[in-house]
This record gives structure tokens, C-alpha cells and sequence, in this order.
């Protein structure tokens, strides 16, 4: 089912809480700029009702400013 | 290849994290992903990409569709796009997910006896159009109606007008586009003369300020947003939100400022009385390229049917625009707005800085008003005072809600008064039309006929007894549906709908047909910053699907027109706007020629030697100017902008001790209008599942009120039961209440009002009164 990538902005200062904080999600799969306060996230979810709960869980990241939605994919899952 | 699924997934999360670093690299020049940059860009075997523009909103970001065996398989944002530079929202990215749903419309459908007959389309075709003969022989060409949208294509649109006002020769052709961007025109040509923003989104790269009025862009305008908030951080760009509601654009703005309903028109007076009165009027400006003007006040409301009005506007001296100004010092302001003197002070001094770049965006808070053509007037003032205008980072700017409500509704002009150039009331612009379109000039009639609200009441009255609608959905989104749903139902109108879906509208039709969806069809639009977008068929259409232009120009060739409309079913796309394009040539609205159009991401018009034009009005920039000048307001004929006097009138309905509480309409990022499509999007569906209304917290606690419970909101026209939201999506202030249209099972606009700005017609969804009771 849908996989998708994002641009995270972390907060002032918060890239690397930022990166372990989506780190830890195991639908989350994070690759940060080396330069920029940006991270790419993608995610890989098993059916509609797992993408709405992690953007449930997504929302409520403290060090995430926005998440800008880049591109998604409707795969068949594995 | 045999390709394992686990394979096949690794390789399509490769490539979402590509279209993620080439959207940070459009964004960001010059970023580095570390090792990931180059490693393992999969040779893209299967996939063919095709661009176009997104078909929900205004915006107009340009994507990518990937397609696999025929079928729509991905979407990402374009990186070459200027307008997202490869960025998406949720709804751009899930879009071509509704193609699937099970109740597709894919043949038409032709009610017999109570019920809906499966039909060939030829048939139905046949139906329709003897129908609308019919109809035109036995009651008059004024009898039969066409309602179209800002979601047509601009072939759409033309054939639209071609047929309506060229052919059959009946001006009763509208769009719904009214609903949403009417006062925006008004605005423009009131005070420029000449229709569509001046600036374009590269603005958002230069500006110091941008401050929204009434206008939820982070919800309505999601990429633009993340653009706005990208220069909030790297460059110190502050975002200013003046609204009624605390919504997710006042969260992540600089400064939210909340004022009463309808007050902003008297808060736009006092910033420019603050400006003139601490001498941050840019004088030379104003003394070279303005002029000062009064129109007719106490206007009305038009809530009656036939309601008339034309204003006469009076030319008048700066001084009698300062004495106007007195009535809104910002203290006399402040008691009726609720905005604080020092925050009208603060929005002032923002304007007034002449070493500040500010945009001011509006979309619907200012344009669904029953002033909204003032309102438009009245912030281009603050930019005329302080000469912040048609400069990259300093300027007006209105956005659209729709894909094409420029390309199509403004510039192909599918109102009752517009034609592809200029308005019906002048005859230069009808000889025009005419000539180009080879009907003699005398089929063109010269008056406008109805505009939304009053086609709506002519078909509740019976004096429209044919309409047909095309790409939109009125019996959810007209205001006082209470009214329009009942009026459709009666026989005395025959009610055609072409659809992608069906919704509450196709349900009262007397012939459904199915009309192709965005990427099964090729097409153009227009989006708000006058850039013109192409794409070319991606997919097939399922079943007898047809493209809602071919179906006009079907309809017209069975009424006997068959000579003015010889275009080819594959190739009809370009072939009108080849003939469209004749009628902007020059160099103030030139388009650009297809070639253009199918290698670029969109170009915006006017497009002058290879070249778009991406500040109007000014000399360095656009080669229309030839005043001599530095600016050029070229649509006047003396080339001067006006600064309007518009004072404050209230709302035309407020609270009262029977309905104590303002209702606001709107949406949500989840959902397309009213959710047509995206409910049939079941990630989407599922992140929003259903409208709601929302209370301010202490309301809800006087009112015992908990999240959740069920609602009735009762107007004076209707009423809808909603569950209760408290502290959720968004926060209304308190005496008001807020309830998103998109959701056809809890029709809000039972509720609302159909008063609409007099000057502009476009009715006011956001304010009227109604209680609120535990249903
Ligand atoms: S912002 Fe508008 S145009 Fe862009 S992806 Fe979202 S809905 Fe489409």
C-alpha cells in the first residue's frame, strides 16, 4: 500500500531530535541534508487505516515543523 | 524480467526518496543527501512519466503521473514545475486514487419512469440536444442555461461560450466560479481596469511580510504555504494571519489577529488612515499613477429575486479621501472590530515601512463577502498609498480556489457577461467574437442575462426550463441549497448533469453523462498567477467516458451548428485553443503558442517574444508599458489605478437574540470542494470521513456542549445536524461557528445565505446567523 516521501522541517535546533524521532517509527525510513535543516522522510505503510494512524502519530512530534509531502506510490505490499 | 514484490518495493521507495531530493534540490540549491545523492538511481524501466498541471487547486502544481500497462500508478510533484518545484500536498499526491472508485460514472444514464436508464451515449446525446432545441422553439433561446465551472478545461470553457453565446446566441452561461472568485474581477477591474494579479509566486522569494486576510492557506493553499514558511526560516520573511478563526495557518503564522465578521472592510480603512496620517504615503507615487473615486453605498444584499444594481462611480481629490478616512482612526475601529488599536497600528507600520517587501495574499474570506468587491478595492489601496505594487516581494495578491477559474472562468470568461475578450456590453468586443468565431455579430447578444444566484432562482421560478451542468456540483455548493435542491426538482426544468461521479446534483438530473476525468483527457488551465498549463491525455477513459468539450461540440453539431465547431475528437484540444488564442494576441495578454505549452511546466501570460511576463504594470518588466513611466496601470485609459472609498456596512444578516451565533463555511486540506472526488480517495476519505461544526471552547461550555455530540445548526433557511468539534482542526472565536462544505450527508448550505456582493454577484458564505441546539 502507500509509500511516501516528505520533506521534514525540524524546529530551531531540532534536526536531531528530529531525526530520532522518526527513526524510531518503524514505518519511517529518515535521510537527513548534510547541509540544510531538512530530512527526507519516507513511509511505507501496510493499508489506509496504518497511513492514517502514523499521520496521526506524526502530528504530534514536537520537534517537526512541517512535513511537505513530495511524491507517493500505491504498491502492492509484500 | 520476473521483478519479486519485495524487489518491486524497495525500488519504488528508492524512488520516493529520489522525488524527495529532487524536490529539495529545486528548493534548496545546493543541498547534500550524504552518501544517498547518487547512489542507486534505478534504471526507471516500466514507468512512463507524464506532466500536468494538479487537477484540484489553484495553486497549480505541476505533476508527474507515472503510468504502468495503462493504469495511473504514481504521482510526484514536477521538480522543473516553477510553481511547487517538485512538492505536492496530500491531495496532489492521492488524486488519481478516485479513478477507481466502483461508482464511476462510465455510461449514461437516462431517467425513465422514476429510474435511470443505462443508455448509449449516442442516444443520450441525441436526448439532450432535442431537448434543448426543443425547449429554445417552444419558450426562447433565454429558456436554456449552461453552468459550468472553474475545474473546465479552457477547450471546455470555449466550446462552452462558442455554443451558448455564438451559436445559440443566450448569454445564459455561468460558472461556479462566481461562488468564488467574482469579487477578485470586480476588484481588478475597478481598480486596474484589466483583470488577474499583477505579481506571480516567485513574490514569495522576495517578500519581507505576508499577510493573509481571512485566508487558511495552509490548508488551502498547502505548497504556497510550505514556500512562505521555507523564506520564514531561511531568510526571517514574517507571516502575518488576519482572520476570524484560528486555523492551521495562524499556528505556524508570525502573528495571528482575529477581528469580528465583516470588520475588515473598516480595519483596511484604518491601516490607511495610518499610513496617510504618519506620512508613509508614497506621494509621488500616488501623484503619478493614482486616482481617487466613490461609488454608491447601501447597496443592498440582492437576497430578492431580480434584485438590480449598477454602481456610478464618481470621481474625487485626495482630500476628500482623507476627510472619508476620518470615520476609521484606528481607536473608533478597534470598538466595533475587536482588533486592538495597537495591532491596527502594527498592520499598519507593516504596510507603511518603505523598506519592507509585503505581499498580501486572499482567496475566499475576502471574496465571499457581500463587499467584496470593496474588499478587493480596499487592500490594493493599502499597496497603491504606499506604491508596494507590481515589484518582486510587494504586491496585491488574490488567489484562486480553482485549477482554471483564471484560464477558463476569467479568461476564456464563462459568465453571463464576458466573452473570450472583453465583456458582451461592447460592441467592439462582440465584433470580436463574431468574427472569429464566423457567426454574424448579431447572434451575440448585448446584455447579460442571469448570474449564478439569480439562474438558480430563474430555474426555481420556471423561467429557465433546460440547464445543463458540467464539472461541478451545485446542490452542494450553492448557497440556500434549501431552496435551489427543491427548484431543481421541479419538471418544469430539464436537468442534464455530466459528471466523473455522482453527487446530489446528478441526483436530480433527467440524463447523466459520464465525463472523463483530468488525465484521461487532454486539456489546459490557468492557475492564479496567469500561468497557462498543458497536458496531454495519460489513460484511457473507462466505458463511454467522454471529454466534457467533445460532448459540447457533439450537442452542438446535432442542433445544426456542425459548421462552427470542426474540430477532431483526437485533436480537438489544440485545435481550439489555436482559435482561442486569437483573441489575447498582443502584447498585454498574448498566450503561448502549444509548442511552448507541451515542453514547459506552464509559462505565464502575457507571453511577449518567448518571454513571460511576471510583473505587470511595471515598465522594467512588462513590455505592454509605454507610458513613458515606471509603472503603467495600462487598463485605465489614462493609465491611472484607483483608490476607492468603501466604507464599513454590516454584514446582511448578523446574530441576533433568535440566532445568536455567526456561521463560517469553508474546507479542509483533505478534501476537494465538496468531495466528489476526494471522499472516493479512501486515505483521504479516511483522514477526514466527515464534516463537523465547530465551537469555540467556552460556547461549547456554556453550552454543555462535548466533542463529538450531535449538533443542529438552524438558520432561518434550513437546517444540518453535525457532531460537535472543540479544540480540533480549527478555533472559531467565540459567538461564531464554523462547518466545512465538502461532506453531501450534512448539507451546511441548507443553512447559509444567498445575499451576494451587488457589484460582483458573488454570494457570502461566511456569514450568517443560526442557532445551535443539541439535535
Ligand atoms: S497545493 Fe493545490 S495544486 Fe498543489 S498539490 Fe495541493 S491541491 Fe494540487
Amino acid at each position: 500500500m502507500p509509500i511516501k516521501s516528505y520533506l521534514a522541517h525540524p524546529h530551531d535546533g531540532k534536526k536531531e531530535q528530529l531525526l530520532q524521532d522518526l527513526s524510531i517509527i518503524q514505518e519511517c525510513e529518515v535521510l537527513p541534508a548534510e547541509n540544510r535543516d531538512i530530512l527526507i522522510l519516507v513511509t511505507d505503510t501496510k493499508d489506509d487505516h496504518s497511513e492514517v494512524e502514523l499521520e496521526k502519530k506524526l502530528k504530534t512530534i514536537k520537534s517537526l515543523k512541517l512535513l511537505a509531502m513530495v511524491s507517493g506510490f500505491n504498491s502492492k505490499q509484500n | 524480467m520476473y521483478t519479486s514484490l519485495t524487489n518491486r518495493r524497495e525500488f519504488i521507495k528508492k524512488m520516493a526518496k529520489l522525488s524527495a531530493m529532487a524536490a529539495a534540490a529545486s528548493m534548496f540549491p545546493g543541498i547534500i543527501f550524504a552518501e544517498e545523492q547518487e547512489a542507486g538511481i534505478p534504471a526507471d524501466a516500466k514507468l512512463d512519466w507524464k506532466k500536468g498541471p494538479c487537477r484540484f487547486c489553484g495553486v497549480g502544481c505541476g505533476i508527474l503521473v507515472g503510468t504502468e500497462n495503462g493504469k495511473a500508478v504514481a504521482v510526484k510533484g514536477d521538480p522543473k514545475c516553477e510553481v511547487n518545484k517538485g512538492l505536492l500536498c496530500v491531495k496532489g499526491y492521492h488524486q488519481t486514487m478516485c479513478v477507481q472508485a466502483r461508482d464511476r460514472l462510465t455510461h449514461a444514464l437516462v431517467k425513465k419512469n422514476g429510474r435511470y436508464v443505462k443508455t448509449p451515449i449516442d442516444e443520450a446525446l441525441d436526448l439532450v440536444a432535442s431537448k434543448m432545441k426543443e425547449t429554445i422553439e417552444k419558450h426562447g433561446k433565454d429558456s436554456v442555461a449552461m453552468y459550468t465551472s472553474g475545474q473546465s478545461t479552457i477547450p471546455e470553457g470555449y466550446v462552452a461560450s462558442k455554443l451558448m453565446k455564438g451559436a445559440i446566441g443566450t448569454n445564459n452561461l455561468e460558472c461556479n466560479a462566481r461562488l468564488c472568485m467574482a469579487s477578485a474581477v470586480a476588484g481588478f477591474l475597478t481598480t486596474f481596469g484589466t483583470d488577474e494579479p499583477m505579481g506571480c509566486y516567485e513574490d514569495i522569494d522576495h517578500a519581507d511580510y505576508f499577510v493573509t486576510w481571512g485566508n487558511n492557506m495552509a490548508e488551502m493553499h498547502p505548497v504556497l504555504f510550505s514556500r512562505m514558511l521555507e523564506q520564514k526560516s531561511t531568510r526571517g520573511a514574517k507571516i502575518i494571519d488576519f482572520a476570524t478563526r484560528t486555523s492551521r495557518s495562524s499556528g505556524a503564522s508570525d502573528r495571528s489577529i482575529l477581528f469580528e465578521p465583516q470588520t475588515d472592510l473598516a480595519v483596511a480603512n484604518a491601516i490607511c488612515y495610518e499610513i496617510i496620517n504618519n506620512n508613509w504615503m508614497n506621494k509621488s507615487f500616488v501623484e503619478k499613477h493614482c486616482n481617487f473615486s466613490k461609488g454608491l453605498t447601501n447597496m443592498g444584499y440582492g437576497t430578492e429575486d431580480k434584485y438590480k444594481f449598477s454602481d456610478k462611480p464618481e470621481k474625487v481629490d485626495f482630500e476628500a479621501y482623507k476627510e472619508f478616512l476620518k470615520d476609521y482612526t484606528p481607536e473608533k475601529v478597534a470598538k466595533y472590530s475587536k482588533v486592538s488599536v495597537k495591532d491596527i497600528k502594527y498592520l499598519a507600520a507593516i504596510y507603511g515601512d518603505p523598506n519592507k517587501k509585503v505581499v498580501s495574499y486572499w482567496c475566499m474570506g475576502v471574496n465571499q463577502h457581500t463587499r467584496g468587491t470593496w474588499m478587493n478595492n480596499l487592500i490594493y489601496n493599502m499597496h497603491l498609498l504606499t506604491g508596494k505594487i507590481s515589484q518582486p516581494g510587494n504586491g496585491p495578491f488574490s488567489l484562486t480556489g480553482q485549477p482554471s477559474a483564471c484560464g477558463t472562468a476569467r479568461e476564456v470568461g464563462t459568465f453571463t457577461h464576458k466573452l473570450p475578450k472583453g465583456v458582451v456590453m461592447n460592441e467592439k468586443h462582440r465584433r470580436l467574437a463574431a468574427k472569429i468565431w464566423k457567426v454574424p455579430y448579431e447572434n451575440i447578444p448585448s446584455k447579460p442575462t442571469y448570474h449564478t444566484t439569480e439562474m438558480f432562482r430563474a430555474v426555481d421560478r420556471g423561467d429557465i426550463k433546460f440547464i445543463w451542468t458540467q464539472v461541478t456540483n451545485p446542490l452542494v455548493s450553492l448557497p440556500k441549497t434549501s431552496r435551489y435542491r427543491p427548484g431543481m426538482q421541479k419538471d418544469s426544468c430539464f436537468v442534464v448533469v455530466s459528471d466523473v461521479f455522482p453527487t446530489p446534483t446528478s441526483d436530480v438530473a433527467d440524463v447523466i453523462l459520464p465525463a472523463s476525468w483530468h488525465i484521461e483527457k487532454g486539456g489546459i488551465y490557468g492557475n492564479s498567477e496567469r500561468r497557462t498549463q498543458y497536458w496531454d491525455q495519460m489513460v484511457e477513459a473507462p466505458g463511454e467516458a467522454t471529454p466534457d468539450a467533445w460532448m459540447t461540440i457533439e450537442i452542438a453539431k446535432r442542433m445544426g451548428f456542425g459548421e462552427l465547431f470542426p474540430y477532431t475528437r483526437e485533436n480537438h484540444v489544440d485545435e481550439i485553443y489555436n482559435e482561442y488564442r486569437q483573441f489575447h494576441e498582443g502584447v498585454k495578454h498574448g498566450m503561448a503558442p502549444l509548442d511552448v505549452l507541451k515542453k514547459e511546466s506552464g509559462v505565464i501570460w502575457p507571453y511577449v517574444d518567448g518571454k513571460s511576463t511576471q510583473w505587470r504594470f511595471n515598465a522594467t518588466y512588462d513590455p505592454a508599458c509605454d507610458n513613458g513611466e515606471d509603472f503603467h496601470f495600462y487598463g485605465k485609459p489614462d493609465g491611472r489605478a484607483i483608490i476607492w472609498l468603501r466604507p464599513f456596512e454590516p454584514a446582511a444578516e448578523s446574530p441576533d437574540d433568535e440566532y445568536p451565533f455567526w456561521l463560517n463555511t469553508g474546507r479542509v486540506v483533505e478534501h476537494w470542494h465538496t468531495g466528489s472526488m476526494t471522499r472516493r480517495i479512501p486515505v483521504l476519505h479516511q483522514a477526514m470521513p466527515a464534516a463537523y461544526v465547530e465551537f469555540h471552547p467556552d460556547d461549547a461550555k456554556k453550552l454543555g456542549v462535548r466533542n463529538g455530540e450531535k449538533i443542529k445548526v438552524s438558520s432561518r433557511r434550513g437546517s444540518c445536524i453535525l457532531p460537535a468539534s472543540i479544540n480540533e482542526r480549527g478555533l472559531p472565536t467565540r459567538g461564531q461557528v464554523f462547518v466545512p462544505f465538502f461532506d453531501e450527508n450534512m448539507l451546511i448550505n441548507d443553512v447559509t445565505l444567498d445575499a451576494f456582493c451587488p457589484i460582483s454577484k458573488e454570494p457570502d458564505f461566511k456569514k450568517c446567523a443560526v442557532k445551535v441546539e443539541k439535535a
